[in-house]
């Protein structure tokens, strides 16, 4: 028996209809380490985790998984569980009503007979939940608790199955800093148990800091292996340069502004939350965006600033909402979408498959749809002209798609948030505020993206762009407000910041005092 | 995934030389395939029963018959398309149906006696009047649609009592026409053909020909992708053959063309474009296939919600029409079932229950395999306890195979 490798991927290679998505690839995983797995999208690490974890059976590739010297063949999830290999999915798979006892023992329950033994599910969820640091009662509903608790539950969930081998594919991509770092910790304390774990993560930062190997992936193969505690350190430079295939020089355009006048003011903009509607989600919050300027929102989680952005777009969040709002000088409303857009603001949302496209729909469908108008006369849509606007956009903002009457679900996070783009861009607005414009879009197709903003704020609109990666709003952005509960605490100018320097504006109390 | 700050723009494709790959260009025929497949399982069932019955399926009178007895079904299932398309559902069509046609009868007769015409204008404003009720619930007040049209079912049945009794017979023959007539005879028969028939069948092939062509050929000038030129020839032809068929053998007919026909077809032509090309048919598709995103993307979700449901209403009162003068009087218990009819009509045809997907000429396949069904199985003899159950398998192996083919085909 390997008693180095707890696990070894031999040669697996992954067909889809006319796409080879791995091809060979080679994964050796030491037992008790915390091993990264780092590529760009679509480079193929979540199919091979699907792979490992018997969600694509065996069968449908080819190669071996060796678990402990064991040749493996799962038929299903369940048999790799059986064997300890836990995944846990980027997108929680938690039943929010049920509590979080029943979630930890969902298809795995404390019963006597097919009877429910409540007293065994709570004291068990209660000693895993001491286990993974969380303080919340076995029955709360799930839907009460924050993501940051809910993963906790998921990695409780995991330890239930006494794992031995957990996978996790993006854990930290929606908490906000210290629900990270708390993340973190709990999986180098599960590593000092004994707990194997695999980890798939965009933020280098992270990876450089809790792993003890990383293997990159590119375009479906095994490029390299680092060991991350060797002699010399692994910087995350040298990540890139392994996940891209070339070194990055500059991960940001070079940009020269030409500010003009003042295109959108908001003047001591409150909103309340939409539920709980006591509570200040934005707390007059005031900001302006000049024409031609690329103007960042800087906050963690919960800061309120998808709030505000919705806010301001047609009130499509919260309740209670006041403030002013001015466009070109003058004080308009815009208490629905149409008026926003007939305003000239345009939104781009964080969340594309939620909020921002109809994935069942085809590219062009999506890029004209909001701006329907432009392409209809007496409401008949002109087709070939829709057609056209939408290869236009294809092909100058390097849409990668066959054809434009493809269905957009096909298509890579990065084209996909080019069609949101291209759709708002057709819409022509003079304000566009783009909420996490690269969000889960891999390195090179975020150099597009900047150069897109770029370009828009070169064509005379001013562009808002929310983000939780410090470094890209240094990079791109000429002013930023750095925003905590709700309130606009700092202003700061390309010039004079620093991550360090905004990280004290996010974390100032409401009161100004920085915590 | 270049990190030149030059965006590489590729020239624009040469007209007639696609460039995508031979497998990406079958996905993209992804949305058609699947309607070529519901129309070859139309024409193999049609094929099927010819053989079955002897030949007698595709008697001239049968055929005829045929589209007599399924324009109800046809009618609702344009306007059900819609509304699953948009991600509801409407149960109440079947009742809404007795109801307005006992209004419509209601009008016609004494004591209030208005002409035929102006009682079918009444008999379409209360269809739209129902529609508006119940989408105003919908779209407005934010009810599910099942519940809404649940309610809607049980409220318009017991309407439909209320005002027909029972029964309500003595309607005018002009009225009775609408659903048991035929276009008059205004053309000389060629042989034994009605020249009326030949002429709207030889009309419909030049108009289908004649706009194909020109999208085509607009497609090309926009030196956008168009799909094989053999490919576009054989589509053509068989629908010129098929339409071809079908109007040589109800030119034979005992009356040529069936007037209720005309009507079906009006609607189905109508409606593909109002789904197909206006910004309001876009509407539909936007917010049943992402909501938010149609929302967020200024479309007015609840309008369009409300005004299909309105439309609905509107269509159910040309079934009401058309199924009251086919009985020849207003029943309280007309409609039973119709409601099923029409949405297993759609999902035949290939709409998703979720929504977002769905096409009126899919729909109306759907009714058509159901009808020749209907027919082939009642030329056969066979018990209608077991016409039912053979439906409902055909309904459930439908919708199987196309999760199936989907799943198949599907995303990795």
């Amino acid at each position: 028996m390997d008693t180095e490798h707890i696990l070894e991927m031999r040669g697996i290679t992954k067909t889809f209809p006319g796409v080879k998505a791995l091809a060979d690839v080679t994964l050796a995983v030491r037992r008790g380490e915390i091993h990264a797995i780092c590529g760009e999208n679509g480079a193929g690490k979540s199919t091979l985790m699907k792979v490992l974890s018997g969600i694509y059976p065996h069968g449908t590739y080819e190669g071996d998984i060796v678990l402990d010297g064991e040749v493996q063949e799962f038929r299903g999830i369940r048999d790799s569980e059986r064997r300890g290999v836990v995944i846990i999915h980027q997108e929680l798979a938690l039943s929010p009503y049920l509590s979080i006892a029943e979630n930890i023992f969902l298809g795995n329950e404390r019963a006597e007979r097919g009877v429910m033994d409540w007293n065994r599910t709570n004291a068990e969820a209660a000693r895993l939940l001491a286990r993974v640091g969380l303080a919340e009662r076995p029955d709360t509903r799930v839907s009460d608790i924050g993501v940051g608790k809910q993963q906790l539950v998921e990695i409780a969930k995991a330890l239930s199955k006494e794992v031995r081998l957990l996978i996790l594919d993006e854990p930290t991509a929606a908490l906000n800093d210290e629900d990270s770092a708390h993340l973190l910790g709990l999986i180098r304390g599960l590593r000092d148990e004994g707990i194997t774990s695999i980890i798939i993560s965009h933020k280098l930062n992270e990876i450089e800091a809790i792993a003890d190997t990383t293997t990159i992936i590119r375009d479906g193969q095994t490029i390299e292996s680092l060991d991350m505690r060797g002699s010399e350190p692994v910087t995350e430079e040298r990540i890139i340069r392994g996940m891209v295939g070339r070194p990055l020089d500059h991960r940001f355009p070079d940009h020269t502004p030409s500010i003009g006048e003042e295109v959108l003011r908001i003047e001591d903009w409150t909103v309340h939350h939409p539920v709980d509607q006591t509570r200040k989600v934005v707390d007059r919050a005031s900001l302006t965006v000049h024409r031609g300027e690329i103007v960042g929102l800087a906050g963690l989680m919960g800061a309120g600033r998808t709030e505000l952005a919705m806010s301001v777009f047609g009130r499509s969040y919260g309740t209670r909402i006041s403030g002013r709002l001015y466009k070109d000088g003058q004080e308009i409303t815009a208490t629905t979408v149409q008026q926003a857009i007939a305003h000239g603001i345009a939104y781009a949302t964080e969340d594309r498959k939620r909020f921002g496209l109809n994935l069942i729909d085809t590219v062009q469908h999506n890029v004209s749809a909001a701006a329907l108008g432009k392409l209809a006369r007496r409401g008949v849509v002109d087709r070939e002209a829709e057609s056209t606007v939408a290869e236009g956009y294809r092909q100058e903002l390097n849409i990668k798609t066959p054809t434009v009457t493809a269905l957009v679900g096909k298509l890579s996070g990065g084209n996909q948030q080019k069609v949101v783009l291209s759709k708002w861009i057709y819409a022509d607005p003079d304000v566009l505020i783009l909420d996490e414009p690269t969000r889960g879009i891999d390195v090179g197709a975020k150099y597009e993206i900047y150069t897109i903003i770029n370009r828009l704020a070169d064509a005379g609109k001013g562009v808002l762009v929310i983000s939780s990666e410090l470094p890209e709003l240094l990079g791109v952005c000429d002013r930023i407000y750095a925003l905590s509960q709700g309130r606009v605490t700092g202003e700061v100018a390309r010039a004079d910041a620093t991550q360090e320097h905004l990280m004290h504006f996010m974390t100032m109390d409401k009161d100004g005092i920085a915590r | 995934m270049s990190t030149t700050t030059d965006v590489n723009v590729p020239s624009p494709t040469p007209p007639g030389t696609p460039r995508v790959p031979l497998g990406q260009r079958l996905q993209g025929l992804g949305g058609n395939a699947r309607q070529y497949g519901i129309f070859g399982a139309l024409v193999v069932i049609i094929l099927l029963f010819q053989v079955l019955t002897d030949g007698k399926l595709l008697l001239a009178n049968n055929v005829a018959a045929l589209f007599q007895q399924n324009a109800y079904v046809m009618i609702l299932a344009i306007g059900m398309v819609m509304v699953i398309v948009a991600g509801h559902i409407d149960l109440s069509v079947g009742s809404v149906v007795a109801f307005v046609g006992g209004v419509v009868a209601v009008t016609m007769r004494d004591p209030i006696g208005l002409p035929w015409i102006a009682a079918v204008l009444v008999g379409l404003a209360v269809g739209a009047m129902v529609g508006a009720w119940q989408g105003f619930w919908v779209a407005y007040v934010g009810i599910p649609a099942f519940i809404v049209t649940l309610a809607g079912m049980l409220v318009f049945r017991g309407l439909a009592l209320v005002i027909v009794g029972e029964t309500l017979a003595g309607l005018p023959p002009a009225f009775i026409r609408i659903s048991k007539g035929s276009l008059p005879p205004w053309l000389n028969y060629v042989g034994n053909m009605d020249g009326v028939t030949l002429v709207i069948g030889a009309l419909a092939v030049a108009a289908i020909v004649l706009t194909q062509v020109r999208a085509r050929r607009s497609l090309r000038r926009h030196d956008l992708h168009v799909e094989a030129l053999g490919l576009f020839v054989t589509k053509l032809a068989a629908i010129a053959v098929g339409i071809g068929i079908l109007t040589v053998i109800l030119s034979f007919s005992a009356g040529g063309t069936p007037i209720v026909l005309v009507i079906v077809g009006v609607l189905v032509v109508a409606y593909s474009f109002l789904m197909g090309r206006t910004v309001f048919g876009r509407h539909i598709y936007a917010i049943g296939g992402n909501r938010s995103a149609a929302a967020l993307s200024g479309v007015s979700t609840r309008r369009v919600d409300f005004w299909i449901f309105v439309n609905m209403g509107l269509l159910a009162g040309v079934a009401a029409i058309v199924t009251t003068a086919r009985a020849g009087a207003a029943i309280a218990a007309a409609g039973q079932n119709f409601e099923l009819d029409a949405i297993a009509a759609c999902f035949i045809g290939g709409a998703a229950v979720t929504g977002g997907i769905g096409r009126v000429s899919g729909a109306i396949v759907g009714a058509l395999i159901m009808g020749v069904l209907n027919m082939g199985l009642s030329i056969l003899s066979v018990d209608p306890a077991w016409q039912m159950a053979i439906k409902g398998f055909v309904l459930l192996l439908a919708v199987a195979f196309d999760l199936l083919n989907k799943r198949r085909a599907g995303t990795q």
